[in-house]
């Protein structure tokens, strides 16, 4: 079996979870947990689809679905920060209330046809012998999410931004005393985790999975911050996590034919078995229980 | 003279929910407004869509039944200060076992003790998805948060995985799911009707056993005190990790019984989407209600109504019934947002 197609695809449908999961680690690294995601995924997909639709401009999709998962990401951030209010309860919320509100505003934009980002293969490079296909024939989406992958680690760990954003999540009473504004850096950071998230809802409605329907990403978002845990908040890890998901869902579709079997719904999950086993290993290291 | 009896401490929550559902309905009227439709036949329509006719209201009896049992569960959650977003697994596997113990003792035991057995199965089986799930938070490390999400995914790829693999029709598995039972199994109704009375008597016996056990007794109080704080419940000798895993358990009881009434009454079967979202639903409602039993029965038949009138809006004026869950989660947020609407549980998940 030909490996390389399977991990090309798999490199290519993770691309909207990649720009998720980074996004919800810059949100998560500042300390707010965007819960929002499945919903905030949704309606930018939603939002997305139906602007490009109704302009014609992939850019104008692209912005305004990044502004919804702003949108959103300010009421978690204004909620949980200004009016100090349960930011699980909200981003829960938000998560169900976004995933109905892109049904009821979506209707008009069901399975109608609509732009999709051109492919765009990348002279010279696709000709690497394996690297080629597995990397560099894909669209300018993928390659810019190759981009947020290196950029986010660099940020992270090479700049002093990146450390004053980890301070502030980690230690902001530590990051405060050295003069960082907290509530400030924690706002952008949840702002620009939530255009992120946008982003990723309209790779997939005028990409990956190009159009609208109803609950058109179910589950992808709840994904998404499974991955960012078993990540453990690190960009690169976070990637690799989104990878692996995209891997399995490749294997689940190539599996439905060759062992009929087993249905594809258990390899459907296994991202999450895997999620939980990841955890609770992670945490032996850590040692001791939780409670007491 | 004596004082004036007053209650802020009432009244203003309640000015607080009237002014939540002001702007609630204000923002999904504008919802409706932006979707080309009038506000007030969308009104009309939700009503004749609940109590149209006693088949309407009756579905409305039958949502109210799993939204009270699960709401019921994670008012012993909430007040451990845990947010328990496996409910909605819960229920799943509660209707997964509840098929499968019918499946199994339909040929040798009278229907009505087929139908007690998959109920009590349906219990166990919640009850114990939800330990698991107290267990990885517990002894796991994991966030209940998480932890949770990740077993409701676990339930719902094992029922697909059931009714696309060992129990599909035969030769056919399809999303309708898997083969209806006989029609001895299937719990009495109102007449001809969805509700079953059953169904809707468990719910109500839950809320009121869960109002007087964590109002009433000891156990309440030490799970309020596991709630309020965890550490210092266990300095004072209260045994957290023991209450942590008793009020998942007793969540995953009755989410279970929701799940298995949803099979026994309603579906007759066993469908991918069984749950029907109700869990996620029951979430909101407690939420809303600020654990507050008193508060949970109204705000479940309001969330009861919406959803069962909502179905109409499809065929009355062509808007996505999902309407209903908008109102639902603006009236959430919008409460939660409102100062002293806090939603009480204690921590922030990780």
């Amino acid at each position: 079996m030909d490996v390389v197609p399977i991990f090309a695809t798999a490199i290519a449908t993770s691309t909207p979870m990649v720009f998720a999961a980074i996004g919800e680690t810059f949100s998560e690294r500042a300390g707010v947990i965007n819960l929002s995601a499945e919903g905030t995924i949704m309606l930018s997909a939603m939002t997305g689809f139906a602007l490009a639709e109704s302009t014609g401009s992939l850019l104008c999709g692209f912005a305004g679905a990044a502004i919804t998962g702003m949108l959103v990401a300010l009421i978690v951030a204004f909620g949980s920060i200004t009016l100090q209010k349960s930011q699980i309860a909200i981003g829960f919320v938000l998560a169900l209330l976004c995933a109905d509100l892109s049904s009821v505003l979506g209707n008009p934009f069901v399975r109608i046809p609509g732009p999709t980002v051109p492919e765009m293969s990348i002279p010279v490079l696709r000709d690497i012998p394996i690297l080629g296909p597995l990397l560099f024939r894909s669209d300018a989406l993928v390659y810019a999410s190759y981009l947020l992958i290196l950029g986010a680690t660099a940020y992270f760990y090479g700049t002093r931004a990146g450390l004053l954003l980890r301070a502030t999540g980690e230690k902001p009473t530590s990051a405060y005393v050295r003069g960082a504004h907290v509530i400030r850096l924690r706002y952008a950071y949840t702002l620009f985790g939530g255009a992120l998230m946008g982003i990723a809802g309209a790779a997939f409605s005028l990409d990956f999975k190009a159009g609208w329907s109803h609950r058109h990403t179910a589950g992808y978002g709840w994904i998404a911050l499974a991955i960012v845990i078993f990540g453990g908040l690190h960009p690169t890890k976070v990637a690799l996590g989104a990878y692996v998901f995209g891997v399995l869902q490749s294997v689940a579709t190539l599996a439905q034919s060759s062992i009929p079997d087993v249905p594809t719904q258990v390899f459907g999950v296994a991202p999450f078995a895997l999620m939980i086993g990841v955890l609770v290993i992670s945490s032996r290291r850590r040692g001791g229980t939780q409670m007491v | 003279m004596k004082p004036a009896l007053v209650k802020p401490a009432f009244v203003k929550p309640a000015l607080l929910r009237a002014a939540a559902l002001v702007v609630s309905l204000v923002f999904v009227g504008a919802v409706c407004l932006l979707m080309g439709a009038s506000p007030a036949a969308v009104a009309v329509a939700f009503w004749d869509g609940a109590f149209g006719t006693v088949d309407q209201a009756a579905r409305v009896l039958g949502t109210l039944s799993p939204l009270l049992l699960c709401a019921s569960g994670l008012l012993f959650t909430f007040r451990a200060g845990l947010y328990n977003l496996g409910v909605e697994g819960q229920l799943v596997v509660g209707a997964i076992a509840a098929t499968g113990a019918a499946s199994a003792t339909e040929s040798v035991l009278p229907a009505w003790a087929v139908i007690a057995v998959a109920l009590v199965a349906g219990m166990l089986a919640g009850a114990s998805w939800g330990v698991l799930t107290g267990v990885l938070h517990v002894f796991g490390r994991v966030s209940e948060i998480f932890a949770g999400l990740g077993m409701n995914f676990m339930a719902q790829g094992a029922a697909l995985y059931l009714i696309f693999g060992p129990w599909k029709r035969e030769g056919v598995a399809s999303m309708a799911g898997t083969e209806p039972m006989d029609r001895s199994l299937w719990m009495s109704t109102f007449g001809t009707t969805d509700a079953s009375p059953t169904a809707l008597l468990l719910a109500i016996a839950a809320a009121v056993f869960t109002a007087v056990l964590i109002q009433r007794t000891h156990f309440g109080l030490k799970v309020r005190a596991v709630g309020q704080n965890l550490r210092s419940a266990h300095v004072l000798g209260v045994p957290a990790v023991q209450q942590l895993l008793i009020v998942f358990a007793a969540c995953g009881v009755f989410s279970g019984l929701a799940g298995a009434l949803q099979v026994m009454a309603v579906f007759h079967r066993l469908i991918p989407n069984v749950s029907s979202n109700l869990g996620y639903l029951a979430l909101l409602v407690v939420m809303l209600a600020s654990f507050d039993m008193r508060l949970v029965v109204p705000i479940a038949v309001l969330f009861s109504v919406l959803n069962v009138g909502s179905l109409r809006l499809p065929l009355a004026l062509g808007l996505e019934s999902s309407l209903s869950g908008v109102l639902q989660g603006a009236l959430a947020l919008v409460f939660l947002l409102l100062p002293r609407g806090d939603s009480g549980a204690r921590r922030e998940g990780t």
